[in-house]
């Protein structure tokens, strides 16, 4: 269970999140909505771990441990998985050693032995099949020369085999057209489970077809400013975000 | 007056080498040699082709002459490749030997060497022979001394073959001026692979290569430089054939207080030619990465394509890159290019590595191999590739061991 209690952050001297409480139970999907420079990606980082962020209050707690005061890899092996909304290009990296590195890199933080060579290989290949992800993208540097959908289809390879408590999905929609955006939507519908909550990320309603939320929040300002069920994101696609806008003010 | 400046212990000492190695049958070209360094000296700051790398100031003393040096391991070659030492050459004479040794780069280092040759491996593969494994070639030489050795490789038309140079670790104080003089005939290809391994902190070395590309022929070269003391690789090659093409890599992995210089002479003398240069740098520590390259494109040399780029990747606040790229360029239709980049480890980088579980020292220790692997890419010899790849996860690996017990 992810618990966000009054959680405030700003970069330098300007405020970015203002107060925000959120819960995301075991099994849930929850999304979160909101305008352009809301804070919402400010959210997905300060849950990661991501320096520059000054965390001036609050909490953010995963099954009830403060993640704000570990490393971002003691997060990564507690469970958070971020998927970028930009992946970052490694040239150099081969994708198989950094998927081999950050499996095992997990395992031994939490005191589990490393996978070996044949089993790796195997639950790479069975994740790929299912992500239309090629053995030739498997080959190339991480990320490198890859597309907008490539990138973002490795961002849901990772999460298939990292098996997170928490999955923040960072505007996972952006720059995808719709074969890759239901490509992508089956891989993170595939891991939905009753042990695992999901924080979806996003400026569009479209997404929200295809990965189906159990909660949607509506953001603007660094706050929460109304939460609901599916029919909130609904509302938001008819109405726009000007009246949140106005009344976050 | 030859010297005009005072003469330092280190001038003495290599005077009385040179006296006692003009007498051989290389003797005028010695003597032309040692001319040309007089004239200069050692070379300091001053000479701006050795700016960054103040060979006067370091070679204060000249350690005793290394007995035997360069003297070749006794090798069978394989069939089509004939091998001899180069003592023995220059004792019989060996017309073609004597004119590949004379290259005038006008560099006091590669004079010096010219001048005080010891011995060294003279490698002949002969026209049309296609090598199999990669061939060895040996720079080494004995600790705690100094050494003036030279190889030379001539390969024949069409001929292609993998050489690998090595130069194995030099713990003890020692000095060391090492050539190799490689001659491509029209159509041959070559791979060298040299790798200068580490060196104990009071170490000196320089190994220069100089190369000629003939017609249509293809020199690919990588170089691994791991550290130590002061270690300078010169390279002084020309494009002479029309079509001929080269390409210069290396990588550098500097720690403490290593001081690592390429500097590189690439001269386009016919059309047609391509050249490229790479080297990658990584420092850490106090460490000095030095990177000069010329490319020198001749009136004749038309439709010239020459990319030459250095990146560096700086570990430590301490850590120091001069990079100084050129282009001299007289003839009008080439298409030539050069960068420089340096900086430390990519924030965004690091963040996605470890989002992902990894280690801080896991993650930096991964990237810094990626920034490598670059490099490695263009070695083409697989196993080469792989097993200098094994050396670069290794520098890491003791570069983790070295942070750790320095976090203790």
């Amino acid at each position: 269970m992810l618990e966000v209690k009054n959680l405030h952050v700003s970069i330098g001297a300007r405020k970015i999140i203002d107060g925000l409480n959120l819960t995301v139970a075991d099994g849930e999907v929850a999304a979160i909505m909101g305008p352009n420079g809301t804070g919402k990606s400010t959210l997905s980082y300060v849950i990661s771990g991501r320096e520059g962020y000054d965390v001036t209050d609050g909490e953010v707690l995963l099954d009830g441990e403060n993640l704000l005061e570990l490393e971002p890899n003691e997060r990564a092996a507690k469970g958070v998985f971020l998927a970028f909304q930009y992946p970052v290009e490694i040239p150099g990296v081969a994708t198989m050693t950094f998927l081999k590195a950050a499996i095992n890199a997990q395992r031994r933080a939490r005191g589990e032995g490393e996978l070996q060579t044949p089993d790796f290989m195997k639950r790479v290949n069975d994740a790929a099949a299912k992500l239309g992800v090629s053995k030739e993208m498997l080959r190339r540097p991480l990320n490198s020369g890859f597309s907008g959908g490539e990138k973002k289809r490795m961002e849901i390879l990772q999460m298939a085999l990292l098996q997170p408590r928490l999955g923040v999905l960072d505007e996972t929609d952006s720059g995808l057209d719709v074969d890759a955006l239901r490509t992508v939507s089956e891989g993170v519908n595939a891991l939905r489970a009753k042990d695992r909550c999901f924080l979806v990320i996003t400026h569009y309603q479209r997404l929200l077809d295809y990965i189906k939320p159990d909660t949607v929040h509506v953001m603007a300002k660094g706050r929460i400013l109304r939460s609901g069920g599916p029919e909130l994101a609904l509302e938001v696609e008819e109405t726009g975000y000007k009246d949140y806008i106005s009344e976050a003010a | 007056m030859r010297l005009a400046r005072e003469r330092s212990s280190a001038d003495l000492a290599l005077e009385q080498f040179f006296e006692r190695r003009k007498h051989d049958r290389a003797a005028d070209l010695r003597e032309e040699a040692w001319d040309s360094f007089t004239r200069k000296g050692l070379p300091s700051r001053r000479v701006e082709s050795w700016h960054y790398t103040d060979l006067r100031a370091v070679l204060r003393e000249i350690s005793p002459e290394a007995a035997e040096a360069g003297k070749p391991a006794h090798v069978t070659p394989p069939a089509g490749v004939v091998m001899t030492s180069l003592r023995e050459a220059l004792a019989q004479g060996d017309v073609e030997v004597m004119a590949a040794l004379a290259p005038q780069t006008g560099d006091a280092a590669v004079d010096l060497n010219a001048a005080l040759m010891q011995d060294g491996a003279v490698v002949r593969i002969g026209a049309g022979v296609r090598l199999d494994h990669p061939l060895t070639l040996d720079a080494s030489a004995a600790e705690g001394a100094s050494s003036f050795t030279r190889n030379l490789v001539l390969v024949g038309e069409s001929a292609r073959a993998t050489i690998v140079e090595t130069a194995p670790p030099l713990l003890a104080r020692g000095q060391e001026n090492h050539a190799l003089v490689l001659q491509l005939a029209a159509g041959a290809e070559v791979e060298l692979v040299s790798d200068f391994g580490p060196g104990d902190p009071e170490t000196v070395r320089i190994y220069s290569l100089l190369a000629s590309i003939a017609q249509g022929s293809a020199l690919k070269s990588s170089a691994f430089i791991w550290g130590g003391g002061l270690l300078r690789r010169q390279i002084f090659a020309t494009l002479a054939g029309e079509r001929a093409a080269a390409s210069f890599n290396g990588v550098a992995m500097l720690g403490q207080r290593a001081h690592a210089d390429v500097t590189l002479v690439v001269r386009h003398a016919a059309p047609h030619g391509k050249s490229r240069e790479r080297f990658r740098y990584i420092v850490d520590d106090e460490a000095t990465g030095v990177f000069q390259g010329k490319v020198s494109v001749a009136q004749a040399a038309q439709k010239t394509d020459g990319a030459m780029q250095s990146k560096a990747l700086l570990l430590s606040p301490g850590a120091t890159m001069n990079s100084k790229p050129e282009l001299e360029i007289f003839a009008d239709d080439v298409v030539c290019g050069h960068g420089a980049a340096c900086g430390r480890l990519e924030a965004e980088q690091m963040f996605y590595l470890m989002a992902r579980g990894l280690p801080r020292a896991e993650a930096e220790a991964l990237l810094i191999e990626g920034f490598a692997n670059e490099a490695l890419a263009e070695i083409e010899t697989e196993t080469l590739r792989e097993a200098f790849g094994g050396k670069v996860a290794s520098w890491l690996g003791a570069r983790r061991l070295q942070s750790k017990g320095d976090a203790r």
